[in-house]
């Protein structure tokens, strides 16, 4: 008898005796195993929901801390920085030339973001690189116009209560996508309390439904 | 307690399990697919203000009006600008590529100095400071006019700094390349006098008498010459157009006249004897024939019957004779010199005869006819202070009155009588017939200055190389010319900063005249070019900055003008093409490919059809009816006097047996991949030959013979 067919003879025997199943005396090995199952699940669940987030996402501050809170108080309103132009197009975030408008390159205040401000961005004539929040990925195409003038919409509806921030949280930048963080929402499920926690592509579906009646086709955004 | 198979199963369900119901999943799979719609390798243009500025487009002698779009201060695209005098609107595939100029690969980034056949880059103030050095050695030996100056054009203020900048450091020796402004030029000075030119009213023409140019190929003005023949036939104008192959004008003409190649002025000659003897002149305008007429009409009839002229043109007796008198009825006909672009290679005679034509039917400083027209006066440059050096070198004679004749007397010298060369906008080691023989003229010249904005054929020749703005950077007056019949000064302005360490060719010139210093610095007194073109324009500043361009001259000028007939009436020799082989090779000037400075973009390059250049093999055009054993398609080697090379053959029904054409232009040899090695140059292929009477070369082709490879 070859060693393969005396270890298939056996094997069968071998396997009864030293089976556990069904056998409550000896229910160590699904004990461990859903020990281990469970174990395993929380750490993969847990990582999922705590670390992935912390890996998928790298953290920049801005080059300089923005109080909106003060500059509203200043300007009035956020049109004075953020307009829409003549053709219709959205300014966004306005240009050293404008903030030129009321300073120079000797600091108005006394706070440390301002000099750095009027020393390294006016004095020296650069832009400042700001990381922007809410930059939707480039195959959106995004209508300020439509929804302000024709729709009647306020910035709050989509972007919050930016006028009340003090300070400029640091932006988190997807490392796949080279994008905000805040196109998917902070949470990192989507859920979302308020319209401006999450701007996919169906928030501006369920949004455009309610209004509108209809969704919207894929072309009216992406062109 | 046992670890066994069971507890892994446990830990892998386990993990999936904790994975699958943690966000995961969902996410990467969103972000995975954000990620395939928008690589992130692709550039994506910046976005910000949308805004259009107005400037003019000098790429070739069109000066048409643009609009640059911009976002923030980035131009993004070039339209044509309504309502500017010129092209009214329209635009070509050039002046929509000008943009790729901006960042063409043969940009030159700094100034350069040539070190052991390598360019090194060096600042301007040494580069300024070399070529001061080097050119005062010339003044300092007493010898300034052993330094030459080639440019692309005479029109403008640059150009009028360069001559300024000869002028001051004592050079008779001004050269500039042969575009049609020059030979319009020349031949309004040997018909009509001095500081004259020439435009043609082909808006209001009702018969255009084209003896081969190029109308919608690139002739003249382009943009404008294709809206006249756009709106030809709602006029009802007829166009008769005579050369030897089917060009895209000839297609779209009322008549084609294929005529054997170079035999134009005999063509033009005899349907002079034609109207001379049917006494179909215009007697008014006859009375300003000075002298030579009687001279004139009896050669023509003695050496230009019709006979002997259908024997050399090809052109039957009775179609010479219809249409020379189709021309002589027409209301307004105009006679348009100038073989396809109608610069480069032409000859005097052919442009003097076909003018000749225009003179007899009288339709001269009429609507719809032929302008005689003043050179444009607005430029007032100072007198130049020369000191005795500079007035001395300024009265010698010019070596040459032609680049080609310049480059013959230095290589028949055995030490070139040119000591010193600067050239500007202009690429004469590619554009020019024979270039080997102009680089090999260019080796013997000591020292070689190029002010240019691309790494061209002739940059690479030269020692020092100063680079200048595109014009999408710089401010520059832009003065129409070319045929056209009005005459318009465009203002040119920079719409956006120099991408790369280049300055204002004026500014060049300025910094080399101060790096001369003592009376050469005294001549360029100007804090920069921009306040030199300021006070030089101060005539017309005004208006040119606000409206952005001025027109000089609109409607035909009024007096008579005096036409003298001694040049013709000594019946100047017709050039031959050299050589004894069977064919005649032709140059086509195909507009896609610009053949003189700039080299064509990349995208002109790609819009080249696949019958002229497919990959990097070169075609060329015959009829099948003399293409013998050769095939359509397939490969041969085509032989001149002045060399051989491999081509692809082209059957075309509409060029005349025994012609081939290729096209002008491609084989670059630069330092751009998108522009350089693709098919070849005819100019290596034809040697130039110069015409007596104006000392420019006429070869506009060369016997050829081609067998199968």
């Amino acid at each position: 008898m070859s060693e393969i067919e005396n270890k298939t003879e056996h094997g069968s025997m071998d396997g009864a005796t030293a089976g556990t199943a069904g056998d409550p005396k000896n229910d160590t090995g699904l004990g461990l195993g859903v020990i281990f199952f469970i174990v395993a699940f929380l750490i993969c669940f847990l990582s999922g929901w705590l670390l992935f987030p912390k890996l998928l996402y790298s953290k920049h501050e801005q080059p300089f801390n923005f109080d909106h809170v003060l500059h509203v108080e200043e300007t009035g309103d956020c049109e004075s920085c953020h307009y829409l132009r003549e053709d219709g197009t959205f300014s966004g975030i306005p240009k050293t030339e404008s903030c030129l408008d009321c300073h120079t390159d000797e600091p108005m205040g006394d706070t440390k973001d301002e000099a750095i401000f009027a020393a390294e961005y006016v004095a020296k004539e650069q832009e400042v690189s700001w990381y922007v929040y809410a930059r939707q990925p480039d195959c959106v195409f995004f209508s300020h116009a439509a929804h302000i003038n024709a729709a009647g919409m306020d910035c709050k509806s989509c972007h919050g209560p930016i006028e009340e921030t003090r300070t400029s949280r640091p932006y988190e930048e997807n490392r796949l996508t080279g994008y905000s963080r805040d196109i998917w929402g902070k949470n990192i499920w989507g859920i979302k309390k308020n319209p401006w926690d999450r701007m996919k592509m169906n928030d501006c579906a369920v949004c455009h439904e309610k209004e509108t009646g209809h969704k919207g086709y894929c072309f009216q955004c992406h062109k | 307690m046992k670890v066994d198979r069971r507890s892994f199963l446990g830990l892998g369900i386990g993990a999936v399990a904790g994975i699958a119901i943690s966000p995961v999943g969902a996410k990467l799979t969103d972000d995975f697919s954000i990620w395939t719609q928008n690589w992130p390798w692709t550039p994506v243009p910046p976005d910000g203000e949308v805004s259009y500025d107005r400037t003019v487009c000098h790429l070739c002698p069109g000066t048409c009006g643009i609009s640059v779009r911009k976002i923030d201060d980035r131009p993004v695209k070039i339209e044509g600008l309504d309502s500017y005098p010129v092209n009214n609107g329209g635009v070509c595939l050039h002046g929509i590529a000008g943009l790729q100029y901006l960042y063409d690969p043969s940009r030159v980034k700094s100034p350069l100095k040539k070190i052991n056949n390598r360019f090194v880059p060096i600042s301007w103030d040494e580069a300024l400071t070399l070529v001061g050095d080097r050119l005062g050695e010339l003044r300092n030996d007493q010898n300034p006019e052993a330094l030459a100056c080639i440019t692309g054009s005479d029109q403008g203020s640059v150009p009028g700094l360069f001559n300024h900048f000869m002028a001051a450091f004592g050079s008779p020796n001004y050269l500039t390349m042969p575009d049609l402004e020059s030979w319009l030029v020349r031949t309004a000075k040997t018909l009509h006098g001095d500081a004259y030119t020439l435009g043609f009213d082909i808006d209001h023409s009702d018969f255009i008498l084209s003896f081969g140019a190029g109308l919608i190929d690139g002739w003249g003005s382009p943009v404008a010459c294709i809206q006249a023949m756009g709106n030809r036939r709602q006029r009802q104008a007829t166009l008769v157009q005579i050369e030897p192959r089917l060009s895209n004008t000839a297609a779209g003409a009322s008549q084609w006249i294929p005529i054997n190649p170079g035999t134009e002025a005999d063509l033009a000659m005899g349907m002079c004897a034609v109207l001379l003897k049917e006494n179909r002149f215009d007697p008014v305008f006859a009375q300003g024939f000075k002298g030579g007429f009687m001279r004139f009409t009896a050669m023509v009839q003695k050496e230009y019957p019709l006979d002997k002229v259908a024997g050399v043109t090809g052109i039957s007796a009775a179609d010479i004779q219809k249409t020379a008198v189709a021309f002589a009825k027409a209301k307004m006909p105009v006679a348009l010199p100038g073989k396809g672009r109608g610069e480069g290679a032409q000859n005097l005679k052919e442009f003097a005869a076909v003018h000749t034509l225009n003179c007899l039917s009288g339709n001269v400083n009429k609507q719809g006819g032929t302008f005689v027209k003043p050179l444009p006066k607005y430029l007032n440059f100072p007198d130049p202070v020369q000191d005795a050096v500079a007035l001395k070198g300024a009265a010698a004679a010019p070596l040459a009155g032609s680049v080609q004749e310049l480059v013959t007397r230095i290589d028949k010298s055995g030490e070139s009588p040119v000591k010193a060369l600067l050239v500007y906008n202009a690429n004469p080691c590619f554009a020019l017939n024979d270039p080997f023989r102009i680089l090999a003229a260019f080796e013997k010249i000591p020292f070689k200055v190029c002010v240019t904005s691309f790494m061209d054929e002739t940059a690479m020749a030269s020692d020092v190389i100063l680079p200048v703005s595109t014009f999408l950077e710089r401010m520059e007056d832009v003065p129409s010319k070319a045929g056209l019949a009005a005459t318009v000064v465009g203002l040119s302005k920079p719409m956006v900063k120099p991408v790369f360490n280049t300055r204002s060719p004026g500014d060049v010139v300025i910094g080399m005249a101060r790096a001369l210093g003592g009376d050469m610095a005294k001549s360029f007194a100007w804090d920069s070019y921009d306040a030199c073109l300021e006070q030089v324009t101060a005539r017309i500043w005004g208006p040119l900055v606000r409206k952005g361009h001025v027109v000089l001259s609109e409607n035909p000028p009024a007096g008579s003008v005096e036409t003298d007939f001694e040049f013709l009436a000594e019946n100047p020799v017709t050039v031959k093409p050299a050589g004894d082989l069977e064919f005649t090779l032709i140059p086509i000037d195909y507009f896609r490919v610009p053949p003189t400075v700039p080299a064509p973009s990349p995208f002109a390059i790609k819009t080249v059809s696949d019958r002229i250049l497919r990959g990097t093999d070169m075609f060329v055009e015959i009829n099948p009816q003399s293409a013998k054993n050769l095939k359509d398609g397939g490969f041969a080697t085509l032989t001149t006097p002045a060399g051989s090379v491999p081509v692809r053959v082209h059957f075309n029904d509409g060029i005349m047996p025994g012609v081939i054409g290729m096209v002008k232009g491609l084989g670059h040899t630069l330092d751009n991949r998108y522009v350089s090695g693709k098919g070849v140059n005819i100019n290596a292929l034809i040697s130039p030959k110069i015409e007596p009477n104006s000392g420019m070369d006429a070869a506009f082709g060369i016997k050829a013979g081609i067998s199968k490879a």
